[in-house]
Order: structure tokens, then C-alpha cells, then sequence
């Protein structure tokens, strides 16, 4: 009996741990974003970078004419510098957010992608692996387009400043974990509009644009608990070269996140598509 | 059990006499399905935009340059985020009907071939904008005098404001949707490419005098750069030269009507070919 | 356990939702080959069980073998094997129709220059080699199904599941789909059809199972159950909504027996004109009347007193 190559394929993994839900090839989804990027998406793609640099420039020099320079632990920080870090670290978290829930929606409940996707060998840890790999690419992107800009202002003092590339991949990974998870349990285009509703003060309060020492203290002990204050401190600590143990910190707390976010959109796309 | 008793008025070549009302009714009722979303984010959004911006970055330039305009920055903030508001709301509930209307629903179609004429289609749900818009402006306000960003003697002048404001953009808006043939793109180029740029280069978060002369001409093209000026003039009176006044409310209302204009001449033709 | 000549086969196959059962414990087998039907209304449980055998879907009891392999711990081995057609074209309309079978070879870890290939020969085999730079969207409904098909092809399958292949096309379209999937009978791919339409059924399929509420009434060959379960013609007349019931009752004794539908009366015969000629000489004088073969719907409204169309 001649076998046809895509069960010789499949049949390599089977019997081998996780193999009903992962066929090891997380790449096609991302191949398959790559193709409708180029056919259909490349325009709202590019556009995505847009959106921090004009931040930057809006508050950073206009309301920067304003308020001058901001006290970080004692170093005197001009306000385009003070934004700098926390808007990348805004549209890493806006970027992932948008992708696993909107856009994976979308996939979901009117293109049925994922329902064609899993009536192929892919198992459902692929297609999640896959999602999420692809909103970090995205995440680094931008990142890297920002970082451009921020340098060509004179934003960047360090090399180390460069670390945060990787820092925004990390946070787009945690934020796309977490997205999935969300957007797996959602029926209607209702309850993605609160997942904005969470999203703006987050990005209002986090120390984005101000101290959160502006806050009475109960407030700020809140608020260096959610995510992206997290994001920010770990961006700024960076990029101002201010290394030490929070660091470490930021990045465990983010950890976290990916692994339960993973744990959970796996366990709900099999129950989706599965039973 | 004749056809005329159903019917409150003759139907002419001009469609029924209310037709536009018909219209708004049926978008103000698909609008109720979404109350708890509308309410929640039109009074999260002042609230929050006044908490964060307004009083930390505020904090921020009272302090260091002693407020704008010789008042506190949330009162020369509040305002611009009015208009803001306004525009937002006008914008939102001409364009995604639209699209709606035409391409993904294409309830325009079936409400084209009852009596309604495609005039009256673009009436009605620009009117129906304007209630919503109307909502959105009387809940900022309210929250705007909570905060101490208004004064409470402001409310019809700076409401009608917000009134014109938002049919200017819901208007400039319909007319730019009904020629939309792919929906491909477009809400991502109105979000990032134009309404983005509008709320942050438009003087709403510091005076446009603050940019770089190069960038200075979004504000000036801007309608929301009018009506937040205008705002100012009546909250706490920015001083403005007559004509720069005159020129403002001509042009929110130039683009109001001239935006219904296109667009219902843009309905009817998409609708009857 | 190899199991011969059955690359599918169901034991007791149940599947429920909470107190509703969508399934009711069936028996099938299919051999290698065939064409194998799964007849019934909307409605039937049709569907569940397709998914099920695409291995997409857990049963809730019961047994199940495909290849002789069981879809819970094997899912992704059997996915390989199958060709899925849902009922719904679910494609990629971010993707032109040549990448919709490209990225789908993709997703069953298929390499690039195998595929490219293997693209160009589906669009042949599918009739769309001059769209193939098109957006799925300005597909007509007809193209979008072949494309489907096409790729479900990608893999070279085993067994080709069709989930109501031609329902909503129009009748040129269905024969165009009917020609291709003819010819992959040829090439010995096994295929397996839900259909709520008899005319379908009896065209494609050697072997059919009738589906009504969960549970299959019957199985046989198209041919084998019509002379089963009906009689060789059947004469159908109108009398009008209101009279037809009323007229009934008064054809006893013409043909082997007779059904009242809402719109016109059945009778079931061997000797169609004859009897026709007798309800005539009767005194009753029909707004229309037709003399016809039996067909599949005539089996299905015997064995469940409902007419196929009725939802």
C-alpha cells in the first residue's frame, strides 16, 4: 500500500507524548498569516506602526513643552524620553491584545479558519502556538520600528536600550497567551468591546504618561500589580539602564502569564473544536 | 380595508413625508441594544481621560509651567475631550452603519426598494447620530462639571457646541463611507491614518502653537482643532479674534452640510444602479 | 485488529448534548472504494456524524474505527487520511484561491516543492486554473465548492468526507461537481456524502444509509431500497389544499396504497396510467396530474411517514 506523504508525516509523531493535540508544526499558521498578510492585510499591518510614533510625538514634544523634565529616582528624564519606553510597551500589550482577540475572533466565529485548520493533522496546540507566535512577530516589529524612530529623536542613550526588543516580544507573548485564552470563551462582538473597555484604563493609569506617585498609596500598590504597569517598569528600568532585582521580577510575573495563558487556550480549543 | 389607512402620509416621488424619522427610529432601537456599552463608555471615557490625563498630567504642568491659557490644564483639557467625545460619537454611528448598510447587511438595499428614498436613508441615520451624539455630549458635560473642568452655567452653550461638532464629522463621515466598495482596510486607515492623528495633532492635549509650524495645518484643517477652540472660547473664554470665531462655526457647518449633501446624493445613486 | 475490507467502521456510535441526542447508537461500515450515502432530513444527525468520522468531534459512546485507528488518541493520524468538504466552504478569504490549497498543504506539514506541483494539478482538477490569483470572495458559489474539494484533495486522502456537497448550487453547477467527484470515484478515494437530496443520492452513491432522528431506518443501494420500500411508479394528483384530503378517502382499493401530503395525494403502483385513467373514471377530475418512477423520497416518506423537504 503506497502511503501518501501526509500520513507518513503524521505518522511520525504518533504514539509520542501530546501527539492529539500537537503535530509540531506551530509554522503553518504563521506561514498562513504571512500569505494574507501579503494579499490582504499589508496595509492594516503597516499602518499599526503608526500609532506610537504619533503618541510620541503628540505628547512627547507637545505636552513635553509643557511639562519638561520628569524626577526617575533621581535622574532628571525629558518627557519624550520619560514616554518613550512605556508607549512601546503599550503597543506590545495593544498589538497581542488586538491580534488574539479581535482578529482571532474573527478566524474563529466568521472566516471558521480554525475549524479548516483542525480538520487537518494540526492539533490545537498548534494552531494556539501558532497564533501566539505570530502576534509576538508582529509585537517585535513594531518594536523595532519604534526603536528606530526613538533613536533618530535622540531617545536612546544606552545599547542596552536594545534590550528592549526582546522585552516587548516577551510582553506580546504574555498578552497573546492571555488574549486566546479570553477570546476562546466569547460569543459575540459585545464582549470583545470590554476587553477595550479593560484595556484603556490600563493604559490611562499605568504610569504611561505620568508617576504613578501622582496616586494616594493604596491606589499605587493596585496598580503595580496589573500587567501593564509591569510592562512599563520593566521597558523604563531598561532603557534608563537601571538594572537590579524588580527586573527580575517583571519578567517572572510574565512568565506566569504565558504559561497559564498557554495551559488554558489549549485545553479550550480542544474542548471548541474537538468534542 | 383599503392600503392608504395603514400609511400616516401620501408617499410622493420624494419618498414618505417622515421617511428620514422611519430610519432614525429603526438605527435609534439597534442602537438600545448596545445601551449598556454606550452608557458605560460615555461615562468611562470622560472619567478616565479626566482622572489620568487631566489631573496627573496635570499635576505635572501646573507645576512646572503654572497651567495654559492662564487656567488649570483640566480645565483647558476638558473641552477638547468634549469635542472629542462628540466627534467620536458622530463618526461612529454614521460610518459603521454605513459600511453596515451597504456591504456586510445590505439592509440599505431592502429599505431602498419600500417606499424610503435613498436621501432619506442618509437623513435618517445621520439623525439618529445626532440624538447619540447628543447623549454622549450631555453625559461629558455632566462629568466635565463634576470634575471642575466646566462651569455649570456652560451647559447649553458648550452641548450645542458638541451638537454641531459631532453632525460636522458624522456628516464628513457618511459622505466618505457610501463610497466605500471594500470594506478592505478602511476602518484601520479612518482609525490610524485620520481620526488618530486628528485627536492627538488637533491642540486637544496642549496648544497647537506647541508643534512645529510643518505639522501646525492638521490642526487647521481639523474639526475637532475648531471645536475645541470654539469650546474654550465659551468655558472659560480664550481670547479669539472675531473672525477666527466666524470662521470655525462656518466651517463645522460648511462640512455638516455638505457632508449630508454627497452623502445622500452617493446613496441614492449606490442604491439605484 | 485489522478489520478487512472496512476503512470505516460504527459500532453503536452515540453522540448526545447534555439530554439531547444528536446521534442515536448506528451501525455502518464502509468499504474501500465505495461510495458510501448518509440520506436524510435536516435535522437527521447527519452532520454530528460526519464530524465525527473527521475525527473532529468525540462520541460520546460507542465504537469507531477509521483506518483501524480510533479518532480520540489518534486524531491527527486520521486527519491525514481524510479529505474534509464541510457543509459550510469555510476557505481562507484572506488568500487567493491558489494559496487556500497551498497554506492547507502547509497545515499537514506537505513541503513546498511537492506542493507547488500538487497546486496546479487541483486547480486543473477543480476547473479554476484562471482564478487562480483571485480572491476567494469573488468566487461564484459553484467555484468555492470545487475549490473546497480541491482542497480537501491536497493530501491525496484515503477517504473523502462531503458534508451536503451541492446543496445551494444551482442544477449546473451540482452536475459540473458531480462530473468531478465522478472521477475521483475512479481513482479508487472512498467517499462518504450526507445529502438531503435524493436525486444526489441516487447519482453518486453504491451504498446508502437512511438517517431520520438520530438513527438509521434503513440501508441499501439506491436501486436495492426503492425496490424495498416502494412500488415501481407513483401517480401524483392535486385536487386543490382544501379537497385533497377529502378525495383520499375515496381512492380506495387504486394502487397498493396511498399518502395525502398538504399540497397533492400519492399513489403508489405498478401500473401508473392505468390507475390514473381509474381515478378519472371515478369522477375525479385532478387540477394536475403526474406518472412517475419511485424515487428515494418516496422510501424515505414510507419509512417515516415525513417528506424529505420538510424541516
Amino acid at each position: 500500500m503506497i502511503t501518501a506523504a501526509a500520513v507518513a508525516i503524521a505518522d511520525r509523531r504518533t504514539g509520542r507524548f501530546g501527539s492529539s493535540i500537537y503535530s509540531g508544526r506551530p509554522y503553518a499558521t504563521i506561514l498562513r498569516n504571512f500569505a494574507a498578510l501579503r494579499t490582504s492585510n499589508a496595509f492594516v499591518f503597516f499602518t499599526g506602526f503608526v500609532e506610537p510614533v504619533i503618541f510620541l510625538l503628540a505628547f512627547g514634544y507637545g505636552v513635553g513643552s509643557l511639562v519638561g523634565t520628569i524626577d526617575v529616582a533621581g535622574q532628571q528624564v525629558p518627557y519624550a524620553a520619560y514616554l518613550a519606553p512605556a508607549l512601546l510597551a503599550s503597543s506590545a500589550m495593544n498589538g497581542a491584545i488586538i491580534d488574539s482577540t479581535f482578529n482571532v475572533f474573527f478566524k474563529m466565529h466568521f472566516m471558521k479558519l480554525y475549524h479548516a485548520m483542525m480538520s487537518t493533522s494540526l492539533g490545537a496546540l498548534d494552531v494556539a502556538l501558532g497564533e501566539i507566535g505570530w502576534a509576538m512577530l508582529r509585537g517585535g516589529t513594531y518594536a523595532v520600528g519604534f526603536m528606530v524612530v526613538a533613536a533618530v529623536f535622540g531617545l536612546l542613550t544606552s545599547w542596552w536600550s536594545l534590550l528592549m526588543i526582546p522585552a516587548a516580544v516577551l510582553v506580546a507573548f504574555a498578552f497573546a497567551s492571555v488574549g486566546m485564552t479570553l477570546t476562546s470563551y466569547m460569543k459575540s462582538f459585545q464582549q470583545l468591546n470590554w476587553v477595550q473597555f479593560w484595556i484603556l484604563p490600563m493604559f490611562l493609569f499605568s504610569g504611561t504618561f505620568f508617576p504613578i506617585t501622582a496616586y494616594p498609596e493604596w491606589l499605587q500598590a493596585i496598580i503595580t500589580v496589573t500587567p501593564l504597569w509591569q510592562a512599563i517598569a520593566m521597558m523604563r528600568g531598561l532603557a534608563l539602564g537601571m538594572f537590579d532585582l524588580g527586573l527580575l521580577v517583571h519578567v517572572l510575573y510574565f512568565a506566569v502569564f504565558v504559561v497559564v495563558g498557554l495551559t488554558l487556550t489549549t485545553r479550550r480549543l480542544n474542548a471548541l473544536f474537538l468534542r | 380595508m383599503t392600503i392608504a389607512t395603514r400609511i400616516d402620509a401620501p408617499v410622493g416621488i420624494h419618498g414618505p413625508r417622515r421617511g428620514a424619522w422611519h430610519v432614525a427610529e429603526y438605527r435609534l432601537r439597534n442602537m438600545w441594544k448596545w445601551r449598556s456599552a454606550i452608557i458605560s463608555f460615555g461615562i468611562g471615557h470622560p472619567v478616565l481621560y479626566l482622572a489620568s490625563i487631566g489631573l496627573g498630567v496635570g499635576l505635572l504642568v501646573d507645576t512646572s509651567s503654572g497651567g495654559v491659557d492662564g487656567v488649570p490644564y483640566l480645565v483647558f483639557l476638558g473641552p477638547a475631550l468634549l469635542a472629542t467625545a462628540a466627534l467620536q460619537g458622530g463618526g461612529d454611528e454614521t460610518m459603521f452603519p454605513t459600511l453596515a448598510g451597504f456591504l456586510w447587511n445590505k439592509l440599505f438595499y431592502s429599505m431602498r426598494a419600500t417606499s424610503l428614498t435613498g436621501a432619506q436613508i442618509a437623513d435618517g441615520v445621520l439623525l439618529a447620530a445626532g440624538f447619540r451624539v447628543l447623549f454622549t455630549t450631555l453625559t461629558y458635560w455632566l462629568v466635565l462639571a463634576i470634575f471642575g473642568a466646566v462651569s455649570w452655567s456652560t451647559a447649553p452653550s458648550l452641548v450645542a457646541l458638541g451638537l454641531l461638532a459631532g453632525l460636522a464629522w458624522g456628516a464628513v463621515m457618511l459622505a466618505a463611507t457610501s463610497f466605500v466598495k471594500h470594506e478592505d482596510g478602511f476602518l484601520s486607515l479612518v482609525g490610524r491614518l485620520i481620526v488618530m492623528p486628528m485627536f492627538l495633532f488637533s491642540g486637544t492635549f496642549y496648544p497647537l502653537d506647541a508643534l512645529p509650524l510643518a505639522i501646525r495645518w492638521v490642526g487647521w484643517i481639523s474639526p475637532l482643532w475648531h471645536a475645541t477652540e470654539l469650546g474654550r472660547w465659551l468655558s472659560y473664554g480664550l481670547a479669539l479674534p472675531w473672525w477666527q470665531l466666524a470662521i470655525s462655526v462656518i466651517y463645522l457647518l460648511a462640512l455638516a452640510v455638505g457632508g449630508l449633501l454627497i452623502g445622500r446624493r452617493q446613496f441614492e445613486r449606490r442604491l439605484t444602479s | 485488529m485489522w478489520l478487512g475490507e472496512r476503512v470505516i467502521h460504527a459500532r453503536a456510535l452515540t453522540k448526545t448534548y447534555g439530554d439531547f441526542t444528536a446521534v442515536a447508537g448506528i451501525d455502518f461500515d464502509v468499504q474501500p472504494g465505495e461510495s458510501f450515502g448518509i440520506l436524510g432530513p435536516n435535522g437527521a444527525g447527519k452532520s454530528t456524524t460526519m464530524r465525527m468520522l473527521g475525527a473532529t468531534l468525540q462520541r460520546s459512546s460507542g465504537d469507531l474505527r477509521i483506518l483501524d485507528h480510533d479518532p480520540v488518541s489518534d486524531g491527527p493520524l486520521i486527519r491525514a487520511h481524510l479529505g474534509v468538504v464541510p457543509q459550510e466552504d469555510n476557505l481562507d478569504t484572506e488568500l487567493t484561491v491558489a494559496e487556500n490549497i497551498y497554506t492547507y498543504g502547509r497545515y499537514f506539514g506537505l513541503k513546498r516543492g511537492y506542493l507547488r506541483g500538487r497546486v496546479d494539478d487541483l486547480l486543473a482538477f477543480a476547473q479554476l486554473e484562471d482564478k487562480r490569483d483571485a480572491k476567494v470572495d469573488d468566487l461564484s458559489g459553484g467555484m468555492k465548492r470545487r475549490l473546497t474539494i480541491a482542497r480537501g484533495l491536497v493530501n491525496e486522502p484515503t477517504i473523502l468526507l462531503l458534508d451536503e456537497p451541492t446543496t445551494g448550487l444551482d442544477p449546473q453547477a451540482r452536475h459540473v461537481l458531480w462530473d468531478r467527484l465522478f472521477r475521483l470515484k475512479e481513482t479508487g478515494v472512498t467517499l462518504v456524502i450526507t445529502t438531503h437530496h435524493m436525486d444526489e443520492a441516487e447519482q453518486l452513491c453504491d451504498r446508502l444509509v437512511v438517517m431520520d432522528r438520530a438513527r438509521i431506518v434503513a440501508e441499501g443501494s439506491p436501486a436495492d431500497l426503492i425496490r424495498r420500500y416502494s412500488t415501481r411508479e407513483v401517480v401524483e394528483v392535486r385536487f386543490g389544499s382544501d379537497r385533497n384530503a377529502e378525495v383520499a378517502t375515496q381512492l380506495e382499493g387504486i394502487g397498493e396504497r396511498r399518502e395525502v401530503l398538504a399540497d397533492r395525494i400519492l399513489v403508489y403502483t405498478d401500473t401508473g396510467e392505468a390507475d390514473l385513467e381509474h381515478i378519472v373514471g371515478r369522477g375525479f377530475m385532478p387540477v394536475t396530474s403526474l406518472v412517475r418512477r419511485s424515487s428515494l423520497e418516496d422510501v424515505f416518506l414510507h419509512l417515516t411517514g415525513r417528506s424529505l423537504a420538510d424541516e
